[in-house]
């Protein structure tokens, strides 16, 4: 086999595989999108923008992230810190830490839900210990902030493990020399993580970020669970138009409109996060 | 001044016991470079001056100041690692004044001892760049002019040339002991390469197996080893041994000659010559020469003299094949005698 065609020919597979199942999909939602049966038009987009659903799922999917992610980040990084520092039972806390993980997120919605609703762990708690008179419901209509606060709860309880994954491989990555040199030349605790985990960890941080920022963009089950129809979200919308008012081109239109924001974060954290030349461990 | 007073330091990890009560003291100003093998607890008792590492056991006092308690900054300590620890992140620049930018230092005190520093290491022009540009001698200089922008009391080197190539190694070292004979701090310099001890060391350290096996000048060291452990691990080739039986008082005979050496001594013990302090003569221990090699300025001779091992360094002129049997007699001043059971030196009164 010739040394120059053989390493196509292995991403070959994986090639065919991307471009059969992601890029066709991909174009076929596109071309949707941008038809509505009589050629090339904006129409899908005018009408799912103009909508008065829009502004408010679109407001919720960011404020949502806006929220959640920077949560889960100092969460992460905390914990991230704490396993690397312990010397036994590293490995139990770090798969106890990620069971979350493996829970489905419709799954783990109704899990909050069971905490929150009416008849919920909740409520029977402080019921029993004689905080209030009678269950009251915590997620209604009259109390939004406490509905955007329990699904803020339930993202950060299921997803922060992803984070702190990357996280922790790439604290790893860091040679402890470096930590001694500043632990000699004068760096605190707080100093050493501020001057050399956080610089040291861009690489690791800028692949968590963006993978976590784009699944929060896309949230969609946990708000369906504890929030319905008292918090849209932009993925929500989606769903809903093309399963219940079967409209396939509104719903590429927002499917597009969820991939645009996606890459602009993305290369916004890629941006703010690049190591310069030279500069990487 | 900065005088290091280390007092019986001990420390174990678990059962293992890497350092055994160390007394040592090291002058204001003196260059002492701690000499050993792998794993005989050298990097250890450097680390726990620092404090990077804990004691077991014991004190340790600079400039009459007991520091075994403080952090690593409040020691009035710098610190060349092995593999320099430049921060990749950092220009170099910001490497240099790193310690100085956490003392909170003035912007211009900053940039003027910066400056200073990376004059005297030859590395202004690199200023602007991060490590991932450097060499591993570039990287090198930085770590020493960041250690130096600190104006430490002390500075602390762990084999901070070991990584380097022969030629910049032996560049280095020169210019290292020049930086700092200047700078008038006392320094601490790890290393397992003798000749680098040998070459920069004031005093020398020998440590093996959590101890101070000796404690003198590179001569000292050279010509008087107190033990049988630094004689042959000082030096290369190493000294040669050869056991001795007593004729009669005052005289031993060795290999079938005849030396005069400690009277009154019991106990088996052992004759010891460094390969350069033989020459060839009619009369002399009888060597078989097994493998002859040339190394231009000396001939390395390594032989059998009845079933020891025993090497020469003769002069380059000689004619010498191996399986030739050779006369070689010691220089009388250099011949040195070791107790066989407990290894140390007899002094001859």
């Amino acid at each position: 086999m010739h040394s120059r065609t053989l390493p196509y020919l292995l991403i070959l597979p994986v090639t065919v595989f991307l471009g059969v199942f992601f890029l066709y999909p991909f174009v076929l939602v596109a071309q949707q999108a941008f038809t509505t049966g009589a050629g090339f038009t904006f129409d899908n987009f005018t009408k799912v923008t103009t909508h008065w659903k829009f502004p408010t799922s679109f407001k919720n999917t960011l404020l949502l992230a806006a929220a959640v992610v920077p949560v889960q980040l100092a969460l992460a990084l905390l914990m991230a810190t704490m396993v690397t520092n312990m010397k036994k039972g590293r490995d139990l806390v770090l798969y106890v830490w990620t069971i979350p993980l493996g829970i489905s997120d419709l799954a783990a919605g109704i899990i909050w839900l069971a905490i929150f609703e009416q008849s919920g762990f909740l409520n029977s708690m402080m019921q029993g210990l004689g905080f209030i008179e009678q269950p009251t419901n915590l997620i209604s209509y009259q109390s939004p902030m406490l509905v955007f606060v329990a699904i803020a709860l339930a993202e950060i309880w299921r997803a922060t493990a992803i984070m702190l994954v990357i996280l922790v491989a790439g604290i790893g990555l860091i040679p402890k020399e470096y930590y001694e040199a500043a632990e000699v030349f004068g760096a605190g605790p707080w100093k050493r993580f501020t001057r050399i985990t956080l610089p040291l960890l861009r690489p690791s941080l800028s692949t968590a970020l963006v993978l976590r920022v784009i699944l929060a963009f896309e949230v969609f089950a946990v708000v369906q669970a504890l929030g319905g129809t008292l918090f849209p979200v932009l993925m929500g919308e989606t769903y809903k138009y093309q399963f219940e008012l079967l409209n396939g081109g509104a719903a590429a239109a927002i499917a597009l409109i969820i991939l645009v924001i996606s890459i602009a974060a993305t290369l916004v954290i890629l941006r703010v996060l690049r190591v310069p030349k030279g500069a990487s461990i | 001044m900065a005088e290091i007073e280390i007092k019986n330091i001990a420390k174990s990890f678990g059962n293992y016991q890497a350092l055994h009560n160390i007394n040592l003291t090291i002058h204001d100003q003196e260059f002492m470079v701690l000499l050993g093998a792998s794993g005989c607890g050298k990097s250890t008792l450097l680390r726990i001056i620092a404090g990077l590492e804990t004691a077991t056991s014991g004190e340790v006092w600079i400039g009459g100041r007991r520091i075994d308690h403080l952090s690593p900054k409040d020691r009035g300590i710098a610190m060349v690692f092995q593999n320099y620890a430049v921060f990749p992140h950092l220009t170099v620049f910001e490497n240099i004044g790193f310690g100085l930018r956490m003392q909170k230092l003035p912007n211009a005190e900053v940039e003027r001892r910066v400056h200073r520093t990376a004059e005297l290491m030859h590395i202004e022009q690199l200023l602007k760049r991060y490590s991932g540009e450097l060499s591993g001698g570039q990287r090198q200089r930085v770590a020493v002019a960041r250690a130096l922008a600190m104006e430490p009391d002390v500075i602390l080197m762990d084999e901070p040339l070991s990584n380097l190539d022969a030629l910049l190694r032996m560049e280095m070292r020169a210019e290292l002991k020049g930086v700092l004979a200047e700078s008038k701090t006392t320094a601490i310099y790890v290393t397992h390469d003798q000749v680098e001890a040998m070459s920069m060391a004031d005093r020398i350290s020998v440590m093996h197996q959590g101890r101070i096996a000796q404690n003198s000048s590179p001569v000292e060291v050279y010509r008087n080893p107190s033990e049988k452990f630094v004689a042959g691990f000082i030096g290369n080739p190493p000294m040669n041994f050869l056991p001795a039986t007593e004729v009669s008082k005052g005289q031993w005979s060795v290999a079938g000659c005849q030396f005069s050496g400690p009277e009154a001594h019991s106990g088996a013990i052992d004759f010891a010559i460094r390969p350069e302090d033989l020459s060839p003569a009619d009369t002399g221990i009888a060597a078989i020469a097994k493998v002859v090699e040339p190394l231009g300025a000396h001939l390395l001779v390594t032989c059998d003299v009845e079933g020891h091992l025993f090497r020469a360094v003769l002069d380059s002129d000689l004619a010498l094949r191996a399986g030739d049997t050779i006369h070689l007699a010691p220089q009388q001043d250099r011949i040195r005698w070791f107790d066989q059971n407990t290894t140390q030196a007899i002094c001859l009164s």
